[in-house]
Parts: C-alpha cells; sequence; structure tokens
C-alpha cells in the first residue's frame, strides 16, 4: 500500500497541506486573488477572449505585457515577504518572540530574495524589453516570436511553482542561494529546497532563451541605416545585458543541476563529506549572481539615458562614452565575483585581485552618471513622473555605491559581511537603480502600448511615498550594520538598543506600501479616465527614437512601412525636418507575422509537470512531463502553416483607423 | 515556398569541392592529433617534463582545426556575429575556469586542515 | 511588368527571405552553442577542482581504460566526418547520399553511446557510482552530461531521417540539417576535452 502511494504520489502526503496561521492567510489571499479574476472572467465572458487576444498571442507587445502583469503580483507578493520580515524584526525583541516562529521566519526571507530577483526583476526586465526593443530598432517582432512565447510561459511555470510552495509542502529555509551544506539533503530535508531548485531551472532557462533571442534581434533586425552606433541607447543596454545573459546563465544551469543531483541521486558535489567542496558551489553561484545583478541594472540606465534626453529636451551627452561604460560594465561583471565571498578565505592575494576590480568597476557606472547630469546641463528640463524617478535614483544610488566601494575593500568588508550595511546596500543599488528604473520605463512606455497616459499626480504622489519610504527604511540599516546587527535576524536582546532603529525601517515600508497603493490606485483612475489622457499623435512626451513615430497603441506589426535611418535619434531629426518636406503617401507592402499558438504554454505546462514531479519524487510525472516537451517541440517542428498575411489594402485600413487623418 | 525556389536557394551556398576538402583535411588531421596525444599518455606519465602541455596542446590545435574545418568558423560574411560571439565566450569560460581554479586552490589550502596544521607547525608560509 | 521578369523578381525576394531566414537560425543557435560551452567549462571548472577528492575510493588512474576511450573518439569522430558528408550530398540534393550517411552518422553516433553507457554500467556494478565520492559525481555528471547532450542529438536525428525521407532535401529541411550538423559537431569538439582533461590526464594522475 505504501509502495504504491510512493509510486504513485512520490513524498507527497495530507501533511504538506498543514500550514501555520501566516501561511494559510497568504494561501487564501492567493486563491481570493486567482477565484476573484475567473469570477470576472466568467461574468464578463472573456475566456476566449483572453486566449485569443492574449495568451497564445505571439505579439512581443502581448508577451511583454503579460510579463509585467505577473511580475508585478510577484513585486506584491516580495513586499509581503518585507513586510512580514520587518514586522518580525520589531516584535521579536528580548523576552517576545515575534509573530512567526524562526524556522518560517527562515522561509519568508528566502522567499523575498528569490521571488523578488528572479521573478519581480527578471519579469519586469524580459516584460520592458519586449515592448520597446523591436520598436526602437524599427523591427516588427523579435527574432524567434515562438521562443518568445515559450520563455515567458517558463517563467510563469517556474513562478507556478514557487508559489505552490506556499500551499503544499514548504519552501527553501536556505537563504536566496541555497548555500549547502544547509541546503543538502542532510539538513534541509524537507521539500523546500527542491521547490526552490526547480522554479529557477525552469524560468532559468527561459531567461536563456530570451538572452539568445533578444541578441540575435539585436545583431539581425535592426531597420536597415541603423548601424550599431546609431541604435538607442536602451538597445546598446540590453545588448549588454543580454549578452551576459548568455554567458551567465549557463553558470546558474549547471549549479542548481549539481546541487539537484546531491538532493535526488546522492552525489557528493557540495555535501558536507564525500570528497564534497561546499565552497565550490559560493564560487559558482556568484559567477552567475554578480553578472545577473548587472543584467538587472544595465537596462535600467538605458531606460535612464532615454528618459533623461528626452526631458530635458536635449540629445544625450557622450554617447560614445556610455557604449563603452556599458561594455566596461560587461566585461568587468565578470571579473569581481569573488567580492561576495572575501571572507571565505581565498587568501590575500585573491582578495586583493577581486577588490581593485570592484573598486574599478565604479567608474564606468560614474561616467554614465556625469553624462546625464552633462545631458541635463543646460537643458529644458520636465519634470514628469519618469524624470522624478531618474532623480531619486541618482541621490540614492550615488549613496548606495560609495557604500558599495567601502565594501570592496576585503578588510572592511571582514567586518561588515552579512551585516545590515551590506543589506541596506544591495537593497539600495536594486531599489532605486533597477525598481526606480523599470517604474521610470513603465510610466514612459506606458502611452504607448496602451494608448492613454498614466495619472501623473498620483505618480508623482506614489514616487514621493516611495522615496521616502525607501529612505526610513534602508538608512537606519547602514547604521544597524555598523552597529554589529547581522541580517537575517529572527531576534535579539534588548540590550542591543537596535529595536527604535528596526521601528523606523518598519514605517519606511510602510510608507512604501502607501507608494505602492497610490500606483495601484493611479492605474485604476487612469484607465476609469483614459479619454481624456488619450495619446491622439504616438508622441505624447517629444520623444526622440523610433518608437515614437508609430500610433498609440502601436499596431501588431509595429511599423507598416520599414523605416529608414541614418542618423541617431532619427525620429527626431525627422520631426524637425518635418516642415520643409511634403508628406507623401506610403506605399504599404504585404506584412508576414506570426500566428497564434498554445504550443508554447503547452511546453511550459509539461515542464511544470516535470518540476513539481522532481520536487515531490513522482517519477511518473517526470517521465509525462519530459515526454510532453519534446512530443510538443517536435510537434511544432512540423507546422509547416505559422505565419499569417496582413495585405498592403489591409495595413492601409489599419493605419488610417489608428492615425485618423494624419498619415 | 516551392520547389523550384527551394532548389535556387539551396544552390546558392558555399561550393562543395572545396568543402570536401575543408571536411577531409580536418578529419585526417583529427584523428592523427588524437593518436599522437593517445600515444603520449599511454607511453609515459604526463606529469613529466611538459608532456601535460603538449597533450592539452594537441587537444587546443584539434579544437582550432575542428573549428575552421567542421564548424566553418571565420568564414561569415561580414559583419562577423559568430565570431564574435565565440571570441567573448572564450574569454568568459577563460576567466571562469583560471578564476575558479586559483579560487578553489587557495581555498582549499588556506581551509583544509592538513594544510592548516602544517603551516601552524612552521612548516609552510601561507 | 513581364510575367517572366515578376516571377524571377518573386524569385530573387524569396531567394534573399529565405537567406535572412536561414542567418538568422543560424546565428542564433550558433549563440545557443556558446552558451552550450559555457554550461560544459562549469562542468569542466567542477570536474577539476573535485578530481582528487577520492574520498579513499578509486582515482582515474586505476579506473579508466584509455583504448576503450580511444575507440569511443574515433567513433564520435567518424560520424562528425560523415554528418559533414552528409551536408555537402545535401547541397547537391542527393537525397539518398543524404540519408545513407546520416543512418551511418546516426549508427556510429549509437555506437559511441553505448560504448559509454556501457563503461558506466560496468563502474556501477563494481561499486564505483556517483555516489561513491566527490571525483566520481563530477566524472559521471560531466561525462553523462556530454551523453545526454548526444542522446538528445540521436533522437534529433531521428526526426530528421523522417523528415528528408518523407519530403527530400527542401529549403526548410536544409537549414534544419545544417543546424543539426553545428550541434554534431561542437559535441565531437567537447569530446575532444573529456578525451584529453578527463580520461588521458586521468589515467596518469594529472
Amino acid at each position: 500500500m505504501q509502495l504504491l502511494a510512493n509510486v504513485l504520489i512520490g513524498k507527497l502526503n495530507w501533511h504538506a497541506l498543514q500550514h501555520s496561521a501566516v501561511t494559510m492567510g497568504g494561501v487564501a489571499a492567493m486563491a481570493f486573488g486567482l477565484l476573484a479574476i475567473a469570477g470576472a472572467l466568467t461574468y464578463y465572458k472573456k475566456w476566449r477572449w483572453l486566449w485569443r487576444e492574449w495568451l497564445t498571442s505571439l505579439d512581443p507587445k502581448k508577451i511583454g505585457v503579460m510579463y509585467i502583469v505577473v511580475a508585478l503580483v510577484m513585486l506584491l507578493r516580495g513586499i509581503s515577504d518585507a513586510l512580514l520580515i520587518r514586522t518580525q524584526q520589531v516584535t521579536s525583541v528580548g523576552s517576545a518572540h515575534g509573530v512567526i516562529p524562526s524556522d518560517q521566519f527562515q522561509q519568508v526571507f528566502s522567499a523575498h530574495g528569490t521571488i523578488m530577483i528572479f521573478f519581480a526583476a527578471m519579469g519586469l526586465l524580459f516584460g520592458i524589453i519586449n515592448l520597446v526593443l523591436p520598436l526602437q530598432i524599427g523591427a516588427r517582432d523579435v527574432a524567434f516570436p515562438f521562443l518568445n512565447s515559450t520563455s515567458f510561459w517558463l517563467y510563469v511555470a517556474g513562478a507556478v511553482l514557487i508559489n505552490a510552495s506556499l500551499a503544499i509542502g514548504d519552501f527553501s529555509a536556505a537563504g536566496w542561494l541555497a548555500y549547502p551544506p544547509l541546503s543538502e539533503t542532510q539538513y534541509s530535508p524537507t521539500v523546500g529546497v527542491d521547490y526552490w531548485i526547480w522554479s529557477l531551472q525552469i524560468a532559468g532557462i527561459g531567461s536563456l532563451l530570451s538572452g539568445i533571442n533578444f541578441l540575435t534581434t539585436i545583431f539581425k533586425l535592426r531597420a536597415p541605416g541603423m548601424a550599431l552606433m546609431k541604435m538607442p541607447m536602451f538597445v546598446w543596454s540590453v545588448f549588454g545585458s543580454m549578452s551576459l545573459v548568455v554567458f551567465a546563465f549557463p553558470i546558474l544551469t549547471v549549479t542548481l543541476t549539481l546541487l539537484a543531483l546531491d538532493r535526488t541521486l546522492g552525489m557528493h558535489f557540495f555535501t558536507a563529506g564525500g570528497g564534497a567542496n561546499a565552497m565550490m558551489y559560493v564560487n559558482l553561484i556568484w559567477a552567475w549572481g554578480h553578472p545577473e545583478v548587472y543584467i538587472l541594472v544595465l537596462p535600467a540606465f538605458g531606460i535612464y539615458s532615454e528618459v533623461v534626453a528626452t526631458f530635458s529636451r536635449k540629445r544625450l551627452f557622450g554617447y560614445t562614452s556610455m557604449v563603452w561604460a556599458i561594455w566596461g560594465i560587461v566585461f568587468l561583471s565578470f571579473t569581481v565575483w569573488l567580492h561576495h565571498f572575501f571572507t571565505m578565505g581565498a587568501g590575500a592575494d585573491v582578495n586583493a585581485f577581486f577588490g581593485i576590480m570592484t573598486m574599478i568597476i565604479s567608474v564606468p557606472t560614474g561616467v554614465k552618471i556625469f553624462n546625464w547630469l552633462f545631458t541635463m546641463y543646460r537643458g529644458r528640463i520636465h519634470f514628469t513622473t519618469p524624470m522624478l524617478w531618474f532623480i531619486g535614483f541618482m541621490v540614492l544610488f550615488t549613496i548606495g555605491g560609495v557604500a558599495g566601494v567601502l565594501l570592496a575593500v576585503p578588510p572592511a568588508d571582514f567586518q561588515l559581511h552579512n551585516s545590515l550595511f551590506l543589506v541596506a546596500h544591495f537593497h539600495t543599488m536594486i531599489i532605486s537603480g533597477v525598481l526606480f528604473g523599470y517604474f521610470a520605463g513603465l510610466t514612459y512606455w506606458f502611452p504607448k502600448i496602451f494608448g492613454f497616459k498614466l495619472n501623473e499626480r498620483l505618480g508623482k504622489y506614489a514616487f514621493w511615498c516611495w522615496l521616502s519610504g525607501f529612505i526610513l527604511a534602508f538608512v537606519p540599516l547602514y547604521f544597524l550594520g555598523l552597529m554589529g546587527a547581522t541580517r537575517r535576524l529572527d531576534h535579539y536582546d534588548a540590550s542591543m538598543g537596535w529595536r527604535p532603529m528596526f521601528i523606523v525601517a518598519g514605517i519606511g515600508v510602510l510608507i512604501i506600501c502607501l507608494g505602492v497603493a497610490l500606483q495601484v490606485l493611479q492605474l485604476a483612475v487612469s484607465i476609469w479616465q483614459r479619454r481624456e489622457n488619450r495619446d491622439t499623435t504616438g508622441d505624447p512626451w517629444n520623444g526622440r527614437t523610433l518608437e515614437w513615430s508609430v500610433p498609440s497603441p502601436a499596431p501588431v506589426y509595429n511599423f507598416a512601412v520599414v523605416p529608414k535611418v541614418t542618423e541617431r535619434d532619427q525620429f527626431w531629426a525627422d520631426k524637425n525636418k518635418k516642415q520643409k518636406t511634403k508628406n507623401t503617401e506610403p506605399t504599404y507592402e504585404s506584412i508576414e507575422l506570426p500566428k497564434n499558438t498554445p504550443m508554447g504554454i503547452f511546453i511550459a505546462g509539461f515542464a511544470f509537470l516535470f518540476g513539481f514531479g522532481a520536487v515531490w519524487h513522482i517519477v511518473w510525472l517526470c517521465v509525462v512531463g519530459l515526454l510532453g516537451v519534446i512530443t510538443t517541440i517536435v510537434i511544432r517542428s512540423n507546422d509547416e502553416h505559422t505565419e499569417y498575411h496582413l495585405s498592403a489594402s489591409e495595413i492601409k485600413k489599419l493605419e488610417l483607423a489608428a492615425r485618423g487623418d494624419a498619415v | 515556398m516551392n520547389q523550384e525556389h527551394s532548389k535556387v536557394v539551396i544552390s546558392h551556398h558555399h561550393p562543395v569541392a572545396a568543402s570536401l576538402k575543408r571536411y577531409l583535411i580536418g578529419f585526417i588531421l583529427s584523428l592523427y592529433l588524437t593518436s599522437l596525444a593517445y600515444i603520449l599518455a599511454v607511453r609515459h606519465n604526463l606529469t613529466m617534463y611538459w608532456l601535460g602541455g603538449t597533450v592539452l596542446g594537441l587537444a587546443l590545435l584539434q579544437f582550432v582545426i575542428q573549428l575552421i574545418c567542421f564548424l566553418h568558423l571565420g568564414t561569415e560574411t561580414k559583419p562577423r556575429w559568430k565570431l564574435a560571439v565565440f571570441w567573448l565566450m572564450i574569454l568568459v569560460v577563460g576567466i571562469l575556469i583560471i578564476g575558479s581554479l586559483w579560487i578553489m586552490a587557495g581555498l582549499n589550502y588556506r581551509m583544509s586542515p592538513s594544510q592548516v596544521n602544517q603551516y601552524l607547525r612552521g612548516q609552510d608560509s601561507l | 511588368m513581364s510575367a517572366a521578369a515578376s516571377s524571377a523578381e518573386q524569385l530573387a525576394r524569396a531567394l534573399s527571405a529565405q537567406r535572412d531566414k536561414d542567418d538568422k537560425s543560424q546565428l542564433g543557435f550558433w549563440i545557443y552553442l556558446m552558451t552550450d560551452c559555457v554550461l560544459f567549462a562549469t562542468l569542466f571548472a567542477t570536474y577539476a577542482v573535485l578530481r582528487h577528492n577520492t574520498f579513499g575510493g578509486p582515482s582515474g588512474h586505476s579506473l579508466f581504460r584509455p583504448g576503450y576511450v580511444l575507440i569511443e573518439t574515433l567513433l564520435l569522430l567518424t560520424s562528425s566526418f560523415t554528418c559533414g558528408l552528409a551536408i555537402l550530398t545535401a547541397r547537391l540534393q542527393r537525397r539518398k547520399y543524404v540519408l545513407s550517411m546520416l543512418l551511418l552518422t546516426a549508427i556510429l553516433g549509437a555506437a559511441f553511446l553505448i560504448m559509454e553507457v556501457t563503461e558506466f554500467r560496468h563502474l556501477v556494478t563494481e561499486g564505483n557510482s556517483w555516489r561513491r565520492s566527490g571525483f566520481l559525481s563530477a566524472f559521471f555528471t560531466l561525462v553523462g552530461t556530454h551523453g545526454l547532450h548526444i542522446l538528445t542529438g540521436l533522437l534529433w536525428l531521428s526526426v530528421l531521417l523522417v523528415k528528408i525521407s518523407r519530403q527530400g532535401v527542401n529549403a526548410v529541411n536544409l537549414k534544419r540539417l545544417t543546424l543539426f550538423s553545428l550541434f554534431w559537431h561542437f559535441l565531437d569538439l567537447v569530446w575532444i576535452f573529456i578525451f584529453t582533461f578527463v580520461y588521458l590526464f586521468g589515467v596518469s594522475g594529472l
């Protein structure tokens, strides 16, 4: 009987559904959300529409929006975890022991980091690239549209798997990077670490495929005349970031696999004993991990370049040095990874080398900051919401950055490693660098995708909440770290005197939550007011680059006529010449576009089954998942009719409808 | 695309005779280098002299030969994206392997009890 | 415009469009191969770090049989060559030769894989499985990953064989065949390093 159960459902049993009150609260919230959405879809009879218009679409604009929706939901989950952490660290002092037990706290901070990096940040990243990259290079799509869809659905499969861990079983308690031997079976016998491994592995493959896709897009699909040095700076930043993706993610794939092999097949890569070497895990995971943070921040820098130039009414200062700075960062990001484990004991010479390289990598970033400042200098600055996000970034990132240079000094790091000083540093970089940048980009390009602007006033309120909330939440952490507080503390003595600062930090997070609420409100109000805020020209900000030359919302084919590029900021140049040239009727040609397909969903669905089976040791499920993926790929490869045509006359009709009289 | 188009498209690729020579040269050279490395390794202990380095060199040579003869590296028209991505890969792989070996050697030396004991007994310098 | 001229124009356009598609696919696939190189490099680095961690068990010096591995190497190398010949005959549109060269490639590849699985089984039954030590974990994973790639290649090859025997060598099949050949050659390239660093060095205790 037991054997039959083992074969059918592996390690799964009723125990997996037993949870604490807080966890059940989380599960209930998730379930409620899903039911609400399903209910709305049923009530308004929109299932078919959802399937046809969105889920099976290969239009990168649609895929981009879906990425962003999922990523924002995951961001909310990550912020909920952050709230729990702050609450615990305010209440778990002296004789009190907080709101959740210790082992749960460890799952909470592990989930917080994992979800924020892999699902919130990466999701927003790929979403924005999908929306903007083809438009900015004058292309109609990415290089491999079907691969694009598959990448998105693999990302969703990973997200579903990690959320499943909340309801069925538990999550990893080994931090967001699951160092062994703690993450090995001996010390983490439950399925938590396996959930961590497989959700990241599946989503990671999606990321890798996206990297290949976007690189090929940049190489091969630029509009005629758009030489590399004529590309918008955002495109250069994506080029750099995707180069990092393509070379760093395989390291993650291997490292996760080796840990999985240790846990499932009894191998000895990182175990405590058996001739293993756990330090190799730390080495490999950071060889991926450091490039990963640059993968996230480079496109944010690219967004800032676009935003600053547009809202200073000036072209970007120092284009060439910006390009060199990107490539300097790309190269150097592969030479600094040891700074994450100075204290592991590789020796003074090794530490010195990596410390110096770490200090050097701040230089190209500094170049960028100066170039943005010089762009603003003598420009006519418009303090729109995106510009505010940029200014907030400039101030905070500089502070966090110099904290980083301090940490780059190995002797200093020996004191500050794994303290709250470190936590404050990387949150400063990621929130002000990556998150503010993505917020700026979302606000900036929102009208291009949806056809109307977001409410400016609410956006500004939200920004000020985020800025002040961030300062309150994280500046105390710098001090706490210097006072000796380590990270991941679930309890401390009242005599430490840390509590007041933790209270301030808690208030900060609440203000950030207010900011988030304002952003949600902003979205709702903007949709309500969409007719007043409609973008009728396609160019609501007086932009400089090609995406502003198409109507808003951008048509499925992006450009009715492939643009010809002769210089940087081609659209800006055309606009300013417009008085001289007469508007001739453009000649339309038929366009080939990819058909919708559910195959990407199926591949990811089978991948999810494989992952779930791997977590719970349900062998037949893994087999089904693997065979399903292979079969779907083979079936798809047999499909000869994957594209459809829009005739020239159809395009003309669509263009007239979109542009009105101004064709 | 119909059959007519297909045939014309295909015949526009690189000429066949030159390619055959390339594949043959690559194959024969690879056979030769493999056998040479094998004989060196089984007849001698590679830890002696520079034999280890020689066998490594033979491997690298075969790597380059197969890259050029089988994978046609360097034959694409400009822009040479394949070549550029290849060099970037070599760079990353080099940094990863050399860096990891250097780091792990340092760690293993300083973090393994036997070595540390030797140091403490004054028989070694870190 | 005359019918002949417009048909020639159509042909030129189709040619250019197909070539663009082929170039795009080849470049994308090439980038994937570069990522696979980094994947194998990570496995090699791990093997290099763990290769002497025998945990009291046997090392490569006692376990590896160079003669056996030499035969494996020659099988794989030859299959890489026959794969190249398959591409050449495909360009000449000689379907029969393409099929026979591909079949030969498959047989040689399968023989390689059978020899490798036999070697693995032998090690496992003698008690030297991947659980025995860090060295053996690294060995089985590195060589096994290569073997899994070969298996995937053989599966791909069989799908191609079916397609080409049914549809002949059209533009799409040639494109896919070219991608397959890139993959297959790449696997032989990786094997050079496994042969050298794992087996030849291992036998000398390096």
